[in-house]
C-alpha cells in the first residue's frame, strides 16, 4: 500500500509522465488483482474438494477437536449402491427439478409476456414478483408449513370453503413431495419471470411491427417471433434454474425433513444426514463425490445436446 | 404495440397479472396477520381479530430469546463478506476482463468459478467444517464469512465482469497515455465508473449471504448463529409456538424488503445481467 501512496503523492507534485510509472505495486498490478481470487478458489474449493475425495475413503472420528482417519478402501462407494436414502434421493431431485422447473419456465413465460404487453404498472408487477426470490429460503419453509396446517393453515381453509376435506399435505406420502414442488414453483417461478420479462424487453420492436403490417395474429407471432429470438434467455434461465434446482436444501429442511419415510428425501439432504446427523463423514465424503460425478456428468451432456442444437 | 389496442385484452391481461400478485402476495399478508395473532386467534381461524404484539415481544425480548443476538451476527457475516466479496471480484473482473494474464489463467478462473457455483452448497460444508476444525475456525464467526465469501464470489465475479466489460477502453487508454499508473487507473478510473454494478453486485451478495442455511446451520453454533438457523432451529424445537415462530419469520424478511424498496432497479440489472445481452 506505501508505493501506492508514494506514486499518488508524486502524481499529484508532477504533471503526470510516464517516467514515474513502475513501482513494484504497478508492476505486478495484474498478480495483485488476480491473487486473492486465485488464492481464495484455492484454499477454499479446490483443496475442500480434494479433500473431500481423500475423506471418502477414511472413516473419521473426533476426540478432543483431533481427528483419526482409518483407511477403508472403496467401502464406503461399494455401501452407496445399497442404499436406499440415496437412491430415493436421487428420484426425488430428479423428478423436483424437472416438474418444478418445467411448470416455472411456463408459469413465468406466460406472465413475462402479459407484462411486456401493459404500459402502466410494470415496475409495481415487477418489484411484487421479485419479494420471494429475496425471502431466505427457510423462512419460506416455515411460512408454508404454517399455511399447510391441518388445523389452521389457509390451504386447508380455502378448499373447506368449496366443500372439501382438510388433507395433510405434508404428512401423506402421496402428497408430500408434490406439496413441496408447489412451494417451489412460488418461490422461483419471479425468477425465470424476471429474466424472461428481461429478455423481451431486449427484443428489437421493429420485427414486431413488420410482422403486425404483415397482419400476424398473437400467436403467429409467438411461434414465429418471440420464440426463435428468445432461444438463448429460454435456455439461460432454463440452466440456472436446473442448477438451483438440484442443490434444494433449505426448504425441504423446514417442511418435511425428507418424510415422510423418503417421499421428499432430496439428495443435498441425505448428504446432511448422513455427514453431520449420523456423524458418519467418509460415507457422506464419498455420497459428495458421487453427486459431484452425476452433476458434472449432466453439464457435459447438457452442453452436447446444446451444441448440437446450434448446429441445426 | 402502442396503438390498435383495444380494451378487452388489457382488462384481461391486467387480470391475469393481478391475480398473480395477489398469488405472490397472500402468503405473506396472512404470515403477516398470524404474527399479530393469539395462538387462540390463530387456531380457531378468526378472520377479524384484535392484534396483539405478544409474539414479536417473546421472540425479540425475553431473556432466553437470542434473535437479536442472531440477527446481530446475520449483519456482521453479511457486511464482511460482502464488502470482501465486492473487492475481490471487481479487482479480478478487471484484470480478467482486460484480459492482463495468461490465456490458460483467464479460462481456467472463469470456468472453475462457474462449475463450482454449480456445486450443492451442502458438499462443501463437510470439507469446510473438517478443515476449520483442524484450524481452530469451527464455530466462530471467521470460518462463517470465509465460507459466504467463497460460496458468492462465482457470482460476484460473474457481474462484475459484465459491468466491467461495459466500460470504454478508451477512458482507460486515455488516463494511461496520462500517465497513470496500473493502482491509479484502477481507484480513480475504473472504481468509479463500476459503481452501479457495485451497488448490484453489493445488494445481492448482501440478500444471499443473509439467507444462507445450508452451510450457515453446519459451521455455527449456538452464539454464532444466523437468523435462518435461529429460525429452523425455533421452528423444530417449539413446533407448537406458531405465532412467534410467524413473527420471527416475518422480521427476517425485513431486511430483503427495505433492500427490494430501495434498490429495486439494483436488484433487477443484478439478477439479469448476463442472462440477457
Amino acid at each position: 500500500m506505501t508505493v501506492l501512496g508514494s506514486n499518488e503523492l508524486s502524481a499529484a507534485a508532477l504533471p503526470a509522465t510516464p517516467a514515474i510509472r513502475g513501482g513494484l505495486l504497478d508492476r505486478f498490478w495484474p498478480g495483485v488483482s488476480l491473487a486473492p481470487s486465485i488464492l481464495l478458489f484455492l484454499i477454499l474449493t479446490l483443496l475442500p474438494i480434494a479433500n473431500l475425495v481423500v475423506m471418502s475413503f477414511h472413516d473419521i472420528t473426533w476426540q478432543q477437536g483431533r481427528a483419526t482417519w482409518t483407511p477403508v478402501g472403496l467401502r464406503h462407494y461399494a455401501a452407496l449402491a445399497n442404499d436406499p436414502l440415496f437412491k430415493a434421493g436421487i428420484g426425488n431431485t430428479a423428478v423436483f427439478a424437472t416438474v418444478a422447473v418445467a411448470v416455472q419456465m411456463l408459469l413465468g413465460f406466460f406472465l413475462a409476456v402479459l407484462t411486456s404487453r401493459v404500459f402502466h404498472g410494470r415496475v409495481i408487477y415487477r418489484t411484487i414478483f421479485v419479494l420471494p426470490i429475496l425471502v431466505p429460503g427457510i423462512v419460506i419453509g416455515a411460512m408454508w408449513k404454517l399455511m399447510y396446517n391441518f388445523d389452521f393453515g389457509i390451504i386447508n381453509q380455502a378448499i373447506g370453503l368449496v366443500g372439501m376435506m382438510p388433507r395433510d399435505f405434508l404428512g401423506d406420502r402421496s402428497l408430500a413431495l408434490a406439496s413441496v414442488i408447489v412451494v417451489d414453483i412460488w418461490h422461483w417461478t419471479p425468477f425465470c419471470f424476471l429474466l424472461l420479462l428481461a429478455g423481451l424487453e431486449s427484443l428489437p420492436q421493429d420485427v414486431f411491427e413488420a410482422a403486425r403490417i404483415d397482419g400476424a395474429g398473437f400467436w403467429q407471432e409467438l411461434r414465429h417471433i418471440i420464440l426463435p429470438l428468445m432461444l438463448p434467455t429460454i435456455a439461460v434461465t432454463l440452466l440456472f434454474r436446473l442448477i438451483v434446482a438440484f442443490k434444494v436444501f433449505d426448504e425441504v429442511f423446514l417442511l418435511t425433513g425428507g418424510g415422510p419415510g423418503t417421499s421428499t428425501e432430496v439428495v443435498s439432504f441425505s448428504i446432511y444426514r448422513r455427514f453431520f446427523t449420523e456423524d458418519r463423514m467418509g460415507y457422506g465424503s464419498a455420497m459428495s463425490v458421487v453427486t459431484l460425478f452425476g452433476l458434472a456428468l449432466l453439464i457435459i451432456v447438457a452442453q452436447g445436446v446444446a451444441r448440437q442444437m446450434r448446429r441445426t | 404495440m402502442k396503438r390498435q389496442r383495444t380494451l378487452g385484452p388489457t382488462v384481461a391481461t391486467h387480470g391475469a397479472l393481478v391475480i398473480a400478485a395477489l398469488v405472490v402476495l397472500i402468503p405473506f399478508v396472512w404470515i403477516a396477520a398470524a404474527a399479530f395473532k393469539t395462538q387462540i386467534a390463530l387456531l380457531t381461524g378468526a378472520f377479524l381479530f384484535e392484534p396483539t404484539l405478544a409474539n414479536f415481544n417473546e421472540v425479540l425480548f425475553t431473556k432466553t430469546s437470542e434473535y437479536l443476538h442472531n440477527f446481530a451476527n446475520s449483519l456482521i457475516v453479511g457486511t464482511v463478506s460482502t464488502a470482501i466479496v465486492l473487492a475481490v471480484a471487481t479487482l479480478s473482473a478487471h484484470a480478467l476482463v482486460r484480459r492482463r494474464a495468461p490465456s490458460w489463467l483467464i479460462h481456467g478462473l472463469l470456468g472453475w468459478s462457474i462449475a463450482f457455483h454449480m456445486i450443492p452448497p451442502i458438499t462443501m460444508v463437510g470439507p469446510w467444517f473438517v478443515m476449520f476444525r483442524t484450524v481452530g475456525l469451527d464455530n466462530t464467526m471467521t470460518g462463517l464469512v470465509l465460507a459466504h465469501i467463497t460460496l458468492n464470489l462465482p457470482l460476484a465475479l460473474w457481474l462484475m465482469c459484465v459491468f466491467v466489460r461495459e466500460i470504454p477502453i478508451e477512458l482507460e487508454e486515455a488516463a494511461w497515455i496520462d500517465g497513470a499508473t496500473a493502482p491509479q487507473l484502477f481507484v480513480r478510473v475504473i472504481l468509479p465508473l463500476v459503481m452501479p454494478g457495485l451497488a448490484a453486485a453489493g445488494i445481492l451478495t448482501f440478500i444471499f449471504s443473509w439467507n444462507e442455511f445450508a452451510v450457515a446451520l453446519n459451521l455455527s453454533q449456538k452464539a454464532t448463529a444466523t437468523v435462518p438457523v435461529a429460525i429452523a432451529k425455533y421452528a423444530q424445537e417449539f413446533e407448537i409456538k406458531y405465532t412467534e415462530m410467524a413473527a420471527g419469520a416475518l422480521l427476517s424478511a425485513i431486511p430483503a424488503v427495505v433492500l427490494l424498496l430501495l434498490g429495486q432497479r439494483h436488484i433487477v440489472k443484478g439478477l439479469t445481467a448476463g442472462a440477457v445481452k
